[in-house]
């Protein structure tokens, strides 16, 4: 067998040329300026925006939350269901995540707008307008709706594995609902709930077309200023490269704290 | 893994998808060229086939909004005739601000064989080399552009540009709501508390200072830190009142009525009341900026004839007519002007007096680098500000917590390690 | 209980679904408008097909699809096997390498290759383009390949491979006859995942496309940010459709696929 080691050569070529050194080059950015010197001046500046990152986490973990708190129930019902009709269920609840996300944000863009539909139903009963895209809230709706699948499925696949026979013994053993809900199928579903978070964090806090098309352009999150330093009104590649660094290490961070509720050795770090 | 054999199936359904789509096709597009035989008449029509079999291809990329794209009946598709006549593929791609066309050039990636900036634009691109000479024996075309649109102060000998279109910045509002007289509408109207949520703001830094600089008395071509700042202190006061920052959305926004008051350029202004009548247009008093945009070929262009044969294309009088009918800027093109209609050659929106554009229009010019990185970065600020003050130390402590939480846990799974070996 | 998981799911189901059903209906309005409905009309889904920016950027992202994933499952099935048969090491970390456009933010992967693509335009003759989107979809598709196929060879007895050799098999009969069919499973959902990522990839090719060639994405993002029209829901109503068509045909197939497998067991 040793002689297939050879075929991974096309592929580590590739992942060189491809993956390590763009982010060589991103780090490679973030630490010098136009004229080739060594710099900490980008990264430094990157403080300035503490307050941007500190919305970006912020909004991304309410979304995060809101999609577990979602996402749980939803994926233990679907777990509990008949085997023919799960997978159907499966089916339809993860049919949106089918189309194209621009679309579904779309979507919630003409729901929330002022003369949007939810609007309109409130002025026939006499209320309204009520100001709801361009806020913070219409970005985690937007967030919630578009990464929900990204928590149900992870959630779905552990929780499925959890024999209907432990749950019984559980209650008859005298377990009443809650004890049941919190010392026997919350710890078994550890894996799919660290796994669904980080699903869903690592996309909300890099996100600039959720903030874009809902956010109004006033919630700006951490993806908004990158995207500016490189292709918007703010051209400064080396700064925007400084603050694509400073995600990195913050999503490694979370990432690692992640991993370590995860049983599973097989991980990064 | 299995839910991905659907997308196996995605491909038949989107091929038949696009065989209707094309089966659709061609019976419109007959119909098209009929129609366009009829009108269109060039000056010269052996000068536009030397490439007829040469299967080039040029890349034009153009504000949003800006060209006769034959979305409306009875207007012309200009891209598609110009591919009829010169055999010449038009890629076609837009942008929405001056910032982020000057980013995508600056970045080298892509290569655009014409490009449409505005005047301070071209006079940035100009000095950092960004756009080459034109040879205008292949644009003998620029023969109709009005004299009063050439040496221009952005490109002083013409050398660089043609001049595509021109106009204002002015005001957009809906006038059912706002019963003013529009004589007394100016800037601060884009601040008044009584239109909170209903303002919209122009999401590019030089058109958004431009208002406060305005407003506050200033040039508008300003490089004074001070005034920039004091300027950026308005506009995070306004912040508060505004809907949304946008650029094209406006289009969309105001028609639909979403918003009450938008800051936008006179020509796309036009295009929206012609579709919402509930909407009127002014000029400020108290001054504003007078744009030309004009059509360039950045240094990268691979074709660069082929790009001059278009920009010829752009001002055969019927093409500029047909652009201009349909965007409603206003045209610095004569044979253009004299075939649009009286109503529209009178009108004070597009085609001002002299008096007026003297007494109230600046042009911009190319601001000093230091300047122009002190504007983008006081935007970002004004942009990225909270109402309320976020302690700054929040980010760092956070990142300090998780550090220590994995150390712990990293420490804690050592010491079980430790235990399960004895 | 019953009662209350019902009416939980039918909520989310309203949630999920909602939005997209009104997108539907108002692809049918006459007017503009989005929030009354004025009359019923299906010139937005005549406009739609007559729209040659859409026609051609759907043109684009089909093609681009199929290549990045045929070249992306060849790639990734030989790396995979190359990796697999590694030391201990070197495989570890290769594999976190792999991971890493994986767990990355997808803007900082789409920024990362933007600055390698700048440095190579820079030096040789490359456009940003067609090229460029096909490398940067590669680049992101193959380690979804990889990972589909590497658990595989764990699920694999490490000595059918020798059995067969000792069989006669000659070393490259013994691959294709025992691991090819071994690893078949994980090549097919790799070539499909990376299939649809590609169609829907939004971020990465936002960062590395230029001035020729347009994916789907990148033209329904410019799309949203002008004049709106309707044109979107009627295309939205249509990719929607393209979805479910395709998850029945796939459910039924399944479904019969199950039956028959039942009754071979039952027999």
């Amino acid at each position: 067998m040793k002689q297939m080691k050879i075929f991974a050569a096309p592929y580590l070529v590739w992942m060189v040329v491809f993956i390590l050194v763009p982010l060589l080059m991103v780090g490679y950015f973030a630490l010098t300026n136009d004229e080739g010197q060594l710099t900490i001046q980008y990264v430094s500046d990157v403080g300035q925006y503490a307050n941007i990152f500190v919305r970006s986490i912020w909004l991304a973990l309410i979304a995060t939350v809101i999609c577990l708190v979602m996402a749980y129930p939803l994926a233990f019902i679907l777990s509990r269901m008949d085997k023919h009709k799960q997978g159907t269920m499966l089916l339809i609840v993860m049919l949106p995540m089918w189309m194209n996300f621009l679309l579904r944000t779309y979507a919630w863009m003409t729901l929330l707008g002022n003369n949007g539909i939810i609007n309109y139903l409130f002025s026939l009963v006499g209320m309204g307008p009520f100001k709801l895209i361009n806020t913070s809230g219409a970005v985690v709706l937007g967030m919630v709706y578009n990464y929900l699948p990204f928590m149900i499925l992870p959630l779905y696949s552990v929780m499925v594995k959890i024999d209907k026979s432990v749950i019984e013994a559980a209650t008859d053993l005298g377990c009443n609902f809650w004890n049941t809900l919190f010392r026997v199928i919350v710890p078994l579903s550890v894996p799919g709930i660290t796994s669904g978070i980080t699903m869903v964090f690592v996309p909300a806090i890099s996100t600039f077309i959720i903030s874009r098309m809902l956010g109004g352009g006033s919630n700006l999150l951490i993806g908004d200023l990158i995207e500016m330093q490189f292709l918007g009104n703010a051209y400064n590649p080396h700064l925007g490269a400084a603050i694509s660094l400073v995600l990195m290490v913050i999503i490694l961070l979370i990432m690692t704290v992640m991993n370590q509720f995860s049983p599973d050795d097989q991980v990064l770090i | 893994m299995k839910q991905n054999w659907l997308s196996l199936l995605c491909i038949p359904v989107l091929l038949l998808g696009l065989l209707t789509g094309c089966a659709a096709e061609p019976v419109e597009e007959a119909e098209e060229s009929e129609s366009a035989a009829q009108t269109l008449s060039v000056s010269d029509p052996n000068y536009y086939t030397r490439f007829k079999d040469a299967g080039i291809s040029i890349n034009v990329y153009n504000w949003g909004e800006y060209i006769s794209t034959g979305a409306d009946e009875g207007t012309l598709n200009v891209n598609e005739e110009f591919t009829k006549l010169t055999g010449i593929k038009v890629n076609y791609t837009n942008y929405s601000t001056n910032e982020e066309l000057y980013a995508k050039l600056k970045g080298g990636g892509a290569t655009y064989d014409i490009i449409i900036p505005s005047d301070y634009m071209i006079s940035k691109m100009i000095k950092e080399g960004m756009v080459q000479k034109l040879n205008f024996e292949n644009i003998p075309n620029f023969g109709y552009i009005m004299d009063n649109f050439r040496n221009l102060a952005y490109d002083s000998e013409n050398a660089y540009s043609v001049p595509y279109t021109w106009g204002t910045v002015g005001i957009i509002y809906d006038e059912t709501v706002i019963d003013r007289n529009p004589e007394d509408i100016d800037w601060d109207i884009l601040w008044d508390e009584t239109y909170l949520d209903q303002i919209l703001m122009f999401d590019n830094p030089r058109d958004a200072f431009m208002i406060a600089e305005s407003m506050l008395g200033y040039s508008i071509n300003t490089e004074n830190p001070d005034e920039l700042k004091l300027c950026a202190e308005k506009l995070k006061e306004q912040k508060r009142v505004v809907q949304a920052y946008v650029m094209d959305e406006i289009f969309d926004k105001m028609g639909a009525g979403d918003a009450l008051i938008a800051p936008y350029y006179a020509g796309d202004a036009l295009t929206i009341m012609a579709e919402n009548d509930s909407l009127n247009f002014v000029v400020p008093a108290s001054g504003t900026n007078l744009f030309v945009d004009a059509m360039c070929i950045p240094t990268c262009a691979k074709q660069k004839e082929a790009a001059e044969m278009y920009i010829n294309f752009m001002c055969e009088p019927d093409i500029a007519f047909a652009n201009i009918d349909y965007i409603c800027y206003s045209t610095p093109h004569s044979a253009a002007f004299e075939m649009l209609s009286e109503d529209v050659q009178n009108d004070p929106v597009s085609y001002p007096d002299s008096e007026f554009i003297a007494e109230r229009t600046t042009v911009f010019v190319n601001l000093s680098n230091e300047a122009n990185q002190m504007m983008q970065d006081l935007w970002t600020e004004m942009k990225s500000a909270e109402e309320e003050t976020v302690n700054k130390w929040l980010a760092p402590v956070f990142l300090v917590v998780c550090l220590v939480m994995i150390i712990v846990i990293l420490i804690r799974r050592y010491i079980k390690s430790k235990k399960d070996i004895f | 209980m019953k009662k209350l998981a019902n009416l939980y799911l039918v909520l989310v189901m309203l949630f999920l679904y909602v939005p997209i059903f009104v997108l539907i209906v108002f692809s049918f309005n006459e007017s503009k408008s989005r929030s009354v409905f004025s009359g019923f009309t299906l010139d937005w889904y005549v406009r739609l097909f007559n729209n040659d920016i859409i026609i051609s950027s759907l043109i684009n992202t089909i093609i681009i699809a199929i290549l990045t994933s045929v070249i992306s499952t060849i790639l990734g099935t030989l790396a995979a096997i190359g990796i697999n048969s590694m030391r201990k090491l070197p495989k570890a970390v290769i594999m976190n390498i792999t991971n890493m456009p994986i767990i990355n933010p997808e803007i900082v992967t789409g920024v990362s290759l933007m600055l390698l693509f700048v440095f190579f335009a820079a030096r040789m003759h490359l456009e940003f383009g067609f090229v460029t989107l096909l490398l940067a979809h590669i680049t992101f598709d193959v380690p979804y390949v990889i990972l589909n196929i590497m658990p595989k060879f764990k699920q694999m007895d490490p000595h059918l491979c020798e059995a067969a050799q000792d069989l006669g098999c000659s070393p490259f009969q013994a691959f294709k006859k025992v691991v090819l069919p071994e690893i078949m499973p994980g090549i097919v959902s790799g070539f499909l995942i990376a299939f649809t990522y590609s169609l829907d990839d939004f971020v990465i090719s936002y960062f590395t496309s230029g001035s020729t060639s347009q994916t789907l994405p990148i033209t329904i993002y410019s799309m949203t940010r002008r004049k709106i029209s309707p044109e979107i829901n009627a295309l939205s109503t249509l990719i929607f459709l393209v979805v479910v068509i395709v998850l029945i045909v796939k459910n039924i197939i399944e479904t019969r696929a199950a039956k028959k497998n039942g009754t071979y067991k039952g027999a």
